[in-house]
C-alpha cells in the first residue's frame, strides 16, 4: 500500500522545480514572455474546463470574466498608485481579480445557468457580445478602444520585489498558477465537484437525489469565474494594459479551442492544451499568416476524430502501459508509418495554403514566397504541382497507414486485456 | 412622421433579412437538434460567391447560382463532416460548427483577402423608387423586401401544403416514426441542412452588397441571429419571425431617432453635469446602444421568460 | 398516524388527453404497497406526479401529512421521498462506489460544500459501504457503472435510490427484464430494504407483487378501481374482469 497522494506530491514537486529552473535555462526576453503567457493561459484553461469538462457547460463567453477582472485590477492598481485606494501588495492583487470575476460570475451566472446545453451556449455568446459592446459605451470604466493602461510597479514589496523586471512577474504568475491549479484540482474532489460531474452526466437523476441542478451549475459557473478573474488579473499585471479584446469573442474562442485540443476529460488536458497552443501561437503566428486556419483545422479535426483531445489520445494507451509496457513498443512501427505519411500530406497541404495566402494578400509581385527555406514564385505552376502531388501521396498513404495503426492498437489492447485477465 | 415610416421600413427589411437566416437555423435546429454556429458563415459565403459570379456574369445569374452553391456545400458538410460527429452528441456538433465557422472565415481571407471586396448593388436596381420629404428609397431595397417576403411565403406554403413539408414537419417531432414509415431521415436531414444554408446564402446575395462583403461579416451578424432564435424560442419559426422583426425595427428606430437617454437618468435624479460612470450614461443616446439592443432584449427575455417567446421545449 | 403518501383527487392531462382521472390513494406507513394495472393505465405517470417530475393538473398529494403538490423534485426528495426509474438512470461514467456516494451526499448534510473532501469523510464512506453491502454490489465497487451487467445496474439503481435515507421509496418495475434467478435476488433485496421503509412498487410480474406486497392498488385507465390485501385483490370481481381476467385468458 502506498501513501495516499504520494504520486501527486512527487509530480507536484517535479513541476514546481521545473517552474523555478525554467527561466534560468531559457532566459531570453521573448521566452520569458511566452512562459508568463502560458502560466496565465493554464489558469484560464483550467477555469474554463470547470465549466466544459467538469460541468458540461459550453461557454462562448468566458473571457468576459477574465477581461472584466483585468479591468478591475488595472483600476485598483492605478487607484493604489494615486493613493485613492488603500495599498495592498501587488503579489496579492490576483485575489482582487478573482473576487471581481466571482462577482460578475454570480451576477451573470444566475441568469445564464438557468438553461443548460445549447441555450446556455447561446446565452454565453450574447453576454460576450454585450460586454464587448459596453466597452465602447462606458468610457469611464473601459476607456473605449484604447483600453486601460496601468503600472505594476506600485511599491517595493517583501524581499525588494518591485515587479519591475519581467522575471519577477514570471515567478508571480508561476506561484499563482500552482496555487490555482492545486485549488481547482482539490475542488474536483469535493461534494460540489462530484455533483458538478453528476449534473454533466445525468441532470435528471441529480434532481432525484436532492440537488437543484441550477444551483450546482450556478456554483460551478461562479467558482470558474473566480479563477478566470484570477487569470485576468495576472494578465493585467503582466502586460500592464487591458483592452476591449480581452472580454471579446476571440479571446473566449481561443480558450475554448485550447481546452478542447488539450482534452476536457482529464484534469491535465487543459494544461497540455494551454502550453501547446500558447507556444505554437507565439512561434508560428509570426512565420505563417495562415496560423489561425491551421488552428481551426486542428480543432475541427479533433472534434471529428479525437473528441477526448490530446489527453484522451494519450490516456487511450494507459491501460496498455499498465498491463504490458512492451506492447507499446510493438505499436511503434505502425505509429512511425502513420506519422511519416501524415508528414508528407502536411507538407503538401501547408505548401498549398501558404501559396494561396501569399497570392491573395501580397500586393507586390516582386517579393518571393519563402517556403520551407526555398524562395519560390507562388504564381508559378511547378510549386503547386509539387504540393498537390505531396498532399495526394500523403493522403493516399494515410488511408493505408491509419487503418493499420487502428488495427495495431486493437491488437495491443486485446493482449493487454488478456495479460490483465491471466 | 417620415422618419418613422422610413425607419419602420428599413427595420422590417433588416428584420426580414435576419429572418432569412433565422428560419434556416430554426429548421435545422428543430429537426436535428444542431445549432449551426456556422450559419452566418454560409451567409457570408453567399455574398462572396455572388460577388465572384457577378464579376463575369452579372447579378441575376449570381442570385440563382450562389444560393444553390451554398446549399450544395451545406449538404456536403452535413453528409461528410457533421453526420460522423452526431454520435458524440449535440455539444460536439455545436463545437464542430463553431470550428467550421472559424475555418470558413480563415479560408475566405485566404481566397479573397482581408479587405472588403467591391460587391455592389446592380446598377439597374440602384435607382430611386420613390422619394418622400427629401428621403430616397431605392428600388433595390424594395427588391430585397420582395425576395425575403417571397421566400417567407414559399417556406410557409412549402411546409404546410406540400408532401415534403409534411414529412419535414413530422421529422421535427417524430424522427423515428418517420424513419419507420420508410422515409430516409438522414437524407431529409441532409437536404434540410442544405436548404437552410441556401436560405442563408440568399440573404448573403441580397444583403452582402448593402451591408458590405468582408471576412468579418459572419461574426458580426451571427450572434444577432442566435439571439433571434433564443428570444423567439428555440425551434419556433413563428417566434423567429417575430423576434427578427422586433430586433430589426427596434434597431433601426434606435438609430434613426437617436434619442438622448438623459431623461431616463434625470428621472433617477442624475445631474447632467455628473461625473465618472454617470457622465457616460447621461451622454448616451439610443443610437449608441443600438448594437446592444439584441443582447439587452436577450437578457430581458431570460429574466422574464427563460423559454423565449414561443419556446415549447427546453434544450 | 398520518399516511406516508396520500393522493386526493389527483388529475393529470397531457393536452386534451386525461391520463390520471382523479386518483384517491393512501399508502400507509411501513407497508409495501404495489400498484398494478394494464399497460398505459398511468402507473409511471403517478410516480412522476408524486416525485415532482410532472406538473399535477388538479388535486393534492401529501407526504407524511405535508402538502408536496407540484414541488420541485429535489425539494420532495429532501422531504424524504426517493424513487428509482424503469429505465436505468444512473451516472454511467462514475464508478459504482461514486454513484452510491452521490446519492448519500445530500442526506449527510454535505449539500453544495466545496470545502470537504469526499475521500476523507468517514461518514460518507461508511454509509456508502453499508449500502453497497446491502445491495450486493461491494465486489463491483470500482467498476464504471456503464459497464455493469444489466441486473447489477438494476441493483445499483435501487442502491442510489435508497442511499439518501428516504423514508418512502418508490420503485418503478425493479425486476423488469430479469431472469427468474435474478428476480429472486431482487425480491430478497426489496424485502430486506423494506424493513425500515415505506415502499411503493410498480411491477408487472404478478408473482413478485403477490409475494411482496402488503397491499395492492389496481390502476385502470387513470383510476384506482380497487385497493386491498393480496387476497382481497385476488377475489375482487372488478379486478378479475378488468385485469386479471384478460391476462389469464
Amino acid at each position: 500500500m502506498t501513501i495516499p497522494g504520494a504520486k501527486q506530491t512527487s509530480v507536484g514537486a517535479l513541476v514546481i522545480a521545473l517552474l523555478i529552473i525554467l527561466p534560468l535555462i531559457v532566459n531570453s526576453g521573448f521566452a520569458l514572455t511566452v512562459m508568463s503567457q502560458t502560466g496565465i493561459a493554464i489558469i484560464f484553461a483550467l477555469a474554463f474546463n470547470m465549466l466544459l469538462g467538469q460541468g458540461g457547460m459550453l461557454s462562448f463567453g468566458h473571457a468576459v470574466y477574465f477581461g472584466l477582472a483585468g479591468y478591475v485590477t488595472a483600476h485598483v492598481m492605478n487607484g493604489m498608485a494615486n493613493e485613492d485606494l488603500p495599498y495592498m501588495p501587488v503579489s496579492l492583487i490576483p485575489l482582487v481579480g478573482g473576487v471581481a470575476g466571482l462577482f460578475f460570475g454570480i451576477l451573470i451566472g444566475f441568469v445564464s445557468t438557468r438553461r443548460a446545453g445549447t441555450a446556455f451556449a447561446m446565452i454565453s455568446l450574447g453576454f460576450a457580445e454585450l460586454a464587448t459592446g459596453l466597452t465602447l459605451i462606458i468610457i469611464f470604466f473601459f476607456n473605449g478602444e484604447e483600453g486601460v493602461q496601468t503600472d505594476r510597479w506600485v511599491r517595493e514589496e517583501w524581499f525588494g520585489i518591485t515587479y519591475g523586471p519581467d522575471i519577477q512577474v514570471y515567478y508571480l504568475i508561476a506561484v499563482w498558477c500552482v496555487i490555482a491549479a492545486i485549488a481547482m484540482y482539490l475542488l474536483t474532489r469535493t461534494p460540489f465537484g462530484r455533483m458538478s460531474n453528476a449534473v454533466r452526466d445525468n441532470p435528471e437523476r441529480v434532481q432525484f437525489i436532492g440537488y437543484n441542478t441550477h444551483r450546482v451549475r450556478w456554483l460551478a459557473f461562479s467558482l470558474s469565474s473566480f479563477f478566470a478573474g484570477l487569470a485576468g488579473a495576472l494578465h493585467a499585471v503582466n502586460v500592464e494594459h487591458v483592452g476591449f479584446e480581452t472580454v471579446g469573442l476571440g479571446q473566449s474562442a481561443v480558450i475554448l479551442i485550447m481546452v478542447y485540443i488539450g482534452g476536457t476529460g482529464h484534469f491535465a488536458g487543459p494544461i497540455l492544451g494551454a502550453i501547446l497552443i500558447t507556444l505554437l501561437n507565439a512561434y508560428l503566428s509570426d512565420i505563417s499568416p495562415a496560423w489561425y486556419l491551421y488552428l481551426g483545422l486542428i480543432f475541427v479535426g479533433m472534434v471529428m476524430f479525437a473528441p477526448g483531445g490530446l489527453a484522451g489520445l494519450i490516456m487511450m494507451h494507459d491501460p496498455i502501459r499498465r498491463a504490458a509496457p512492451h506492447l507499446l513498443m510493438r505499436m511503434a512501427p505502425a505509429y512511425a508509418a502513420a506519422f511519416g505519411t501524415s508528414l508528407v500530406a502536411l507538407v503538401g497541404c501547408i505548401g498549398l495554403v501558404e501559396m494561396a495566402y501569399f497570392l491573395s494578400t501580397t500586393v507586390s509581385r516582386n517579393t518571393a514566397l519563402i517556403l520551407y527555406g526555398i524562395a519560390l514564385d507562388a504564381a508559378d505552376f511547378w510549386p503547386w504541382l509539387v504540393c498537390v502531388a505531396l498532399a495526394a501521396a500523403g493522403a493516399l498513404g494515410c488511408s493505408r497507414t491509419y487503418p493499420r495503426l487502428a488495427e495495431s492498437y486493437g491488437t495491443a489492447m486485446h493482449e493487454a486485456r488478456r495479460a490483465v485477465a491471466s | 412622421m417620415e422618419v418613422f415610416v422610413f425607419s419602420l421600413f428599413n427595420g422590417v427589411l433588416y428584420g426580414m433579412l435576419l429572418f432569412l437566416l433565422a428560419s434556416g437555423l430554426t429548421l435545422i435546429f428543430s429537426m436535428m437538434g444542431v445549432l449551426n454556429f456556422a450559419h452566418a458563415s454560409f451567409f457570408m459565403l453567399g455574398a462572396y460567391f455572388a460577388y465572384q459570379i457577378s464579376q463575369p456574369l452579372g447579378f441575376w445569374p449570381a442570385l440563382i447560382a450562389a444560393p444553390i452553391l451554398v446549399g450544395v456545400l451545406g449538404a456536403a458538410v452535413e453528409r461528410y463532416a457533421l453526420r460522423p460527429v452526431h454520435r458524440f452528441g449535440h455539444v460536439a456538433e455545436l463545437l464542430f460548427t463553431f470550428g467550421l465557422a472559424f475555418v470558413i472565415e480563415e479560408v475566405v481571407q485566404m481566397i479573397w483577402g482581408k479587405v472588403p471586396v467591391p460587391y455592389d448593388v446592380p446598377p439597374s436596381l440602384n435607382v430611386t423608387a420613390f422619394a418622400w420629404q427629401g428621403l430616397d428609397y431605392s428600388v433595390y431595397r424594395l427588391f430585397m423586401l420582395l425576395i425575403s417576403v417571397g421566400i417567407f411565403v414559399a417556406l410557409f406554403f412549402g411546409l404546410t401544403r406540400t408532401r415534403i413539408g409534411l414529412i419535414i414537419r413530422a421529422s421535427l417531432t417524430h424522427p423515428h416514426m418517420v424513419a419507420s414509415l420508410g422515409h430516409d431521415v438522414p437524407k431529409v436531414f441532409m437536404w434540410t441542412f442544405g436548404v437552410g444554408c441556401a436560405l442563408a446564402g440568399v440573404a448573403g446575395v441580397i444583403g452582402g452588397n448593402v451591408l458590405g462583403t468582408e471576412p468579418g461579416m459572419a461574426i458580426q451578424l451571427g450572434p444577432i441571429v442566435f439571439v433571434v432564435i433564443v428570444v423567439g424560442g428555440l425551434g419556433s419559426l413563428g417566434g423567429a419571425l417575430i423576434a427578427s422583426l422586433l430586433i430589426g425595427v427596434l434597431n433601426n428606430m434606435a438609430i434613426s431617432y437617436d434619442f438622448s437617454l438623459y431623461p431616463i437618468f434625470s428621472l433617477l435624479g442624475v445631474e447632467r453635469e455628473a461625473e465618472g460612470i454617470l457622465a457616460d450614461l447621461v451622454s448616451l443616446t439610443t443610437g449608441a446602444i443600438a448594437p446592444l439592443v439584441p443582447y439587452l432584449l436577450l437578457v430581458l427575455m431570460l429574466i422574464l421568460r427563460p423559454r423565449g417567446l414561443f419556446g415549447t421545449r427546453d434544450v | 398516524m398520518t399516511n406516508a403518501i396520500e393522493f386526493s383527487g389527483v388529475q393529470k392531462s397531457f393536452g386534451n388527453t386525461e391520463v390520471i382521472r382523479g386518483v384517491d390513494l393512501a399508502v400507509e406507513q411501513g407497508e409495501i404497497h404495489a400498484v398494478i394495472g394494464p399497460n398505459g393505465a398511468g402507473k409511471s405517470t403517478l410516480f412522476n406526479l408524486v416525485t415532482g417530475r410532472y406538473h399535477v393538473s388538479r388535486g393534492r398529494i401529501e407526504l407524511n401529512g405535508e402538502n408536496i403538490t407540484n414541488r420541485a423534485p429535489h425539494d420532495i426528495f429532501r422531504k424524504g421521498l426517493s424513487r428509482s426509474f424503469q429505465v436505468t438512470n444512473i451516472f454511467p461514467r462514475m464508478s459504482v462506489f461514486e454513484n452510491v456516494r452521490c446519492g448519500v451526499l445530500w442526506n449527510l448534510g454535505y449539500h453544495y460544500s466545496f470545502w470537504h473532501f469526499v475521500n476523507r469523510r468517514r461518514d460518507l464512506r461508511e454509509r456508502t459501504e453499508s449500502i453497497l453491502e446491502q445491495t450486493g454490489l461491494a465486489s463491483r465497487r470500482n467498476v464504471p457503472a456503464g459497464l455493469l451487467s444489466y441486473s447489477d445496474q438494476r441493483a445499483l439503481e435501487i442502491a442510489v435510490t435508497i442511499a439518501g435515507g428516504a423514508s418512502v421509496v418508490l420503485l418503478d418495475e425493479p425486476t423488469s427484464g430479469m431472469s427468474s434467478s435474478e428476480t429472486e435476488q431482487a425480491v430478497a433485496l426489496i424485502r430486506d430494504i423494506s424493513a425500515t421503509r415505506t415502499m411503493v412498487i410498480v411491477e408487472h410480474d404478478m408473482g413478485v407483487v403477490f409475494d411482496l406486497a402488503d397491499r395492492i392498488s389496481v390502476l385502470v385507465y387513470g383510476k384506482v378501481i380497487a385497493t386491498g390485501t393480496p387476497e382481497e385483490i385476488r377475489s375482487n370481481a372488478k379486478v378479475q374482469e378488468a385485469y386479471l381476467g384478460t391476462e389469464a385468458a
